[in-house]
């Protein structure tokens, strides 16, 4: 269903962009933009409604992650001067939510571009993934942090 | 004003890269300095790619660019999974001032196979305290 409305919409903002004649990407956009609007406007089935809900979940989504992958940097900026003493590294076990190889590669990668954690493994019957983290002050507390922080909302876009 | 931005953004990605190396050289063991160094290079690369983006002012060089920060991105954070689990597995040893190890004796000595569940083998690094 997402998939076809999807379609849909990519050919009614190629269309769009053929009637003005101007193949830039801004003018793309904008038929992208008003082909989104007219199909939000016609579709009534609630399973396809879906999609309009589901498009700007994974903008704001990607702008999380670039916010997260954006303070990380900036905080091993700050840990490489750290004295080590500061330092309290520990090799985590986190259990997973998500099933299919797709959810825990996806899971895994932003995990590991995030805020002072790195993936070691992944276990061979995919219930539990092995973190380590650079600092860990509660450890339940951390567990909790990535399932809420990550794992939930990417779960809901992709189921 | 281009020039300004193109300024900031490069010397910005130099000081990421910076740290990173500067982390790499004052980490006490391995997995710290994996840690370190597969962060701070994303965003300097990313940062150094955009400003060249922004000098050259192509469309051609901008789709080249954004391909590569996105590739970038998808493989760092395997080799250093890779990295990791490599180290582990020849038990380079582990800084003392660890405080929690749940990998430790997870992975099997022969078939490499990495289990959940409490699970007892040889292949736990050693605490080591000379640093």
């Amino acid at each position: 269903m997402t998939k076809s409305l999807f379609l849909s919409n990519l050919i009614l903002a190629i269309i769009w962009v053929m009637a003005t004649g101007t193949l830039t990407e801004e003018n793309f956009l904008f038929g992208f933009f008003i082909s989104f609007t007219i199909l939000w406007v016609i579709t009534f089935k609630k399973e396809e409604r879906k999609y309009f809900t589901v498009i700007p979940k994974l903008l704001a989504y990607i702008a999380f992650i670039f916010w997260e992958i954006i303070k990380a940097n900036f905080q091993s900026l700050k840990e490489s001067f750290y004295p080590k003493s500061k330092l309290e590294p520990a090799i985590v076990k986190v259990p997973l939510d998500a099933k299919t190889d797709v959810e825990i590669s996806i899971l895994s990668n932003i995990i590991s571009l995030t805020p002072g954690t790195l993936i070691m493994d992944v276990s061979d019957d995919k219930k539990v993934v092995y973190v380590h983290v650079m600092h860990l002050l509660d450890k339940e507390n951390f567990i909790k942090e990535i399932k809420l922080k990550f794992e939930k909302p990417l779960l809901e876009l992709m189921r | 004003m281009k020039d300004i931005l193109i300024m900031i953004l490069a010397s910005f990605g130099a000081i990421f890269i910076l740290s990173s190396s500067i982390g790499l050289l004052r980490k006490p063991d391995v997995y710290l300095r994996i840690s370190v160094t597969a962060k701070a290079s994303t965003l300097g690369i990313g940062l150094m790619l955009t400003s060249a983006a922004l000098y050259f002012n192509d469309y051609s060089v901008t789709t080249r660019i954004v391909a590569i920060i996105l590739f970038v991105f998808l493989t760092i954070s395997i080799g250093g999974h890779l990295l990791a689990r490599a180290a582990y597995f020849t038990k380079t040893p582990i800084w003392k001032g660890t405080k929690v190890d749940d990998l430790a004796g997870q992975y099997d000595e022969v078939t490499h196979e990495l289990y959940s569940e409490k699970h007892n083998s040889s292949i736990k690094p050693e605490k080591d305290t000379s640093i």
